[in-house]
């Protein structure tokens, strides 16, 4: 299974009824077979909760009509789909040729050495210890010409350079203490 | 400005597809789009017969721009709409995941109107009445930009219900994939968006347009391709015909990454400009002033071409006859055909380029890993043999080459294309047999043992 007897994050034992919506309207746009809105439920879960649980899994195919080893092959086959957390920002980084080209192996050292990303959290993903940074090696994101390309969460950055990521990392300090203030 | 190709060459480039995209105070926002004359070939479109619009885009000579060039009215002319009994799908094949390949994001982010009015337009010729663009799951602000202009273009009913009083229905809806490079094949987006795993399905029988979502007749076009419809119906097929040369109709949209001084993506006439000149003049030659060594035309499954290579090419000459030429890397045209006859492809337009400091048996070992990753597995010669290529790759780099190694990658190449389920089996060994062949001497010094660390495989 994804994960041996998982507790419930908080709130995910009660899908509010915003999220029953939209799950109902992603349904909605596969009138031929509901089991097309396997995937985009899976990202509707993990944008919700940061990763998919067994609860997601059961949820889902539950709603779907479906057995849920349906929904766990899925789980198991698109790289996107993650069954643990990641850290509380995931820098994605790039290592396809025009990139690699453009120097984007030597910013995901440095990105690791920056977050202290030493542990590995299996499938090439390092996370630092106190759990607030990871980061992982992604192929191709299509902006090739303006190498070397890297994600932070959802967000798309081309050019990267550790000075980038010094400036999301302050931008989310000032955010984290503006919150707490 | 023009570093990434945001700004037009003044003096070649020919923009169709990409002529709003990066003009200035163009948004995606479906008001600017109608100002800059959005949606009247859909009006246009609509007051035609379906069956006249397919019979433009024939005409049109237009060639699929998702890699395989395959000619897209003859793609729609497979569908019997006289026999078939079945919905008709259309799928946008936005997964844009070949290394080296950018264009589509652009079109996507910038101008996302213009492809639902090619796939609206494109819809309507077939007979469907649902569409679904499948776009890489990694672009999430690419899906958002594209459901806020879906939602717009519903309030405005270019789609819905009895689209601008037509009588003709349509919904189109965003599916975003999950990280896999297999979704872009067109059969395993298809397993994709009918919730499973994207594992090809084996042609025959399962060709899309016969066997293709839920089993019903499915057309699959890149982004590229469906917003050329637009501009066909705009211009009618046969002056459309007249851009480019024959066979090799309408511009192309090439992306230049690696080693240039200004990488970026251009659009030209087919045919209308050179290898070298798209190097030199456009993208400013090789950077840190070194020198060519190899480049990848089109898309990392592409065959490497190396600096100094001689082609003979076969083409017909300007009186309609057969003749054969011999040209250089650089007089090459850059063309569907030309690029087919120097023995590689333009497939999907991504031009990578390597300078002569580069180490051929480490470029190839950063796009082994790809392939290696990327193998949906269901074939045991590709899943195994992409990796086990990979291995080979890595030891090498490693510094722990083995006599036999040149060797053992094309015996284990040749032993993966044309014995597998879908195309990858193709992709993958591509570059294996062509770098190997190409740089020979390179991996056969890599072929001895001694102590080495990748650059580029550094910190992996
Ligand atoms: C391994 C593999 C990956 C592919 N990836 C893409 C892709 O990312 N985008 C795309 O448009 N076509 C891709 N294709 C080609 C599609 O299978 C299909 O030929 C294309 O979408 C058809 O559209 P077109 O006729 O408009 O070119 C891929 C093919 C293979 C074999
Ligand atoms: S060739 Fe490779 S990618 Fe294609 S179906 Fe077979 S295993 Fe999957
Ligand atoms: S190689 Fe990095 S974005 Fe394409």
């Amino acid at each position: 299974m994804v994960a041996p007897e998982q507790p419930l994050l908080p709130g995910e034992e009660v899908l509010g009824p915003e999220f029953e919506r939209k799950a109902e309207e992603i349904i909605g746009q596969y009138p031929a077979s509901r089991r097309s809105a396997s995937l985009p439920l899976l990202h509707l879960w993990q944008e919700e909760f940061g990763f998919l649980s067994e609860r997601a899994v059961e949820w889902i195919s539950t709603k779907l009509g479906l057995k849920p080893i349906h929904i766990l092959e899925l789980v198991t086959f698109y790289p996107m789909l993650h069954v643990r957390p990641s850290g509380r920002i995931n820098f994605k980084v790039c290592r396809t040729l025009s990139c690699a080209l453009a120097g984007s192996h030597e910013l995901f050292a440095q990105i690791r050495a920056r977050c202290g990303a030493t542990v590995a959290a299996g499938h090439g993903i390092y996370v630092s210890p106190d759990g607030s940074y990871s980061v992982e090696f992604v192929e191709c994101l299509a902006a090739c010409g303006s190498a070397p390309a890297m994600m932070v969460d959802e967000e798309e950055f081309e050019r990267a350079t550790i000075d980038t990521v010094e400036r999301i990392l302050a931008e989310s300090r000032e955010k984290e203490a503006a919150q707490g203030a | 400005m023009a570093q990434d190709g945001a700004v037009p060459n003044p003096t070649r480039e020919h923009r169709i597809i990409l002529r709003y995209a990066d003009l200035p105070g163009y948004t995606p926002d479906i008001d600017c789009y109608l100002q800059h004359g959005g949606y009247q070939q859909l009006r246009k479109a609509l007051a035609m017969d379906p069956a006249a619009i397919v019979a433009e885009v024939k005409a049109s000579g237009l060639r699929g721009r998702g890699g395989a060039g395959f000619p897209t009215g003859t793609k729609w002319g497979f569908i019997d709409h006289a026999k078939n009994r079945k919905p008709v799908y259309l799928l946008c094949n936005a997964d844009e995941s070949e290394p080296g390949t950018f264009k589509d994001r652009q079109i996507l982010y910038k101008d996302p109107h213009q492809l639902i009015e090619g796939m609206i337009i494109s819809s309507f010729a077939n007979h469907a009445h649902l569409a679904y663009i499948y776009i890489r799951g990694e672009m999430a602000r690419g899906a958002r930009i594209l459901e806020r202009a879906l939602a717009e273009a519903r309030a405005k009913n270019f789609l819905g219900a009895n689209i601008l009083g037509s009588g003709y229905d349509l919904d189109i809806f965003v599916f975003r994939g999950a990280g896999a490079y297999i979704c872009g094949e067109e059969t395993g987006l298809i397993e994709s968006l009918e919730g499973k795993r994207a594992y090809p399905r084996i042609k025959p029988p399962y060709f899309p347009a016969a066997l293709g979502l839920y089993l019903c007749p499915t057309i699959v076009n890149n982004v590229e391709t469906l917003c050329n419809v637009k501009h066909i119906v705009e211009m009618g097929g046969a002056a459309y015909a007249k851009i480019g040369t024959p066979n090799n109709t309408g511009t192309r949209i090439w992306c230049v990454s690696g080693d240039v001084c200004r990488p970026g993506y251009f659009e030209y006439d087919g045919g209308a400009i050179t290898m070298g000149e798209l190097l030199y003049d456009v993208c400013g030659g090789i950077r840190n002033g070194n020198r060519l060594k190899a480049l990848i035309p089109g898309g990392s499954s592409a065959k490497v071409l190396r600096a100094g290579e001689v082609y003979r090419i076969r083409r017909k000459n300007a009186a309609g006859a057969m003749e054969e030429v011999e040209m250089r890397l650089e007089d090459l045209p850059l063309d569907f055909d030309t690029i087919a006859a120097s023995g590689s492809m333009s497939g999907s337009g991504g031009i990578i380029v390597m300078d002569h400091t580069r180490d051929m048996v480490e470029c190839l070992d950063n796009l082994s890993a790809f392939y290696a990753h990327e193998s949906c597995g269901q074939c045991t010669p590709c899943r195994e043999g992409a990796l086990w290529m990979r291995k080979v790759l890595d030891r090498m780099t490693g510094g722990q080459g083995r006599p036999e190694d040149p060797q053992l990658l094309l015996d284990l190449a040749g032993q993966i294309a044309g014995r597998t389920i879908c195309a990858f089996g193709e992709a993958c060994s591509w570059p294996v047999e062509s770098f190997v062949a190409k740089f020979r001497e390179e991996f056969e010094s890599k072929a001895v043992a001694k102590e080495e660390q990748g650059r580029l495989q550094a910190t992996h």
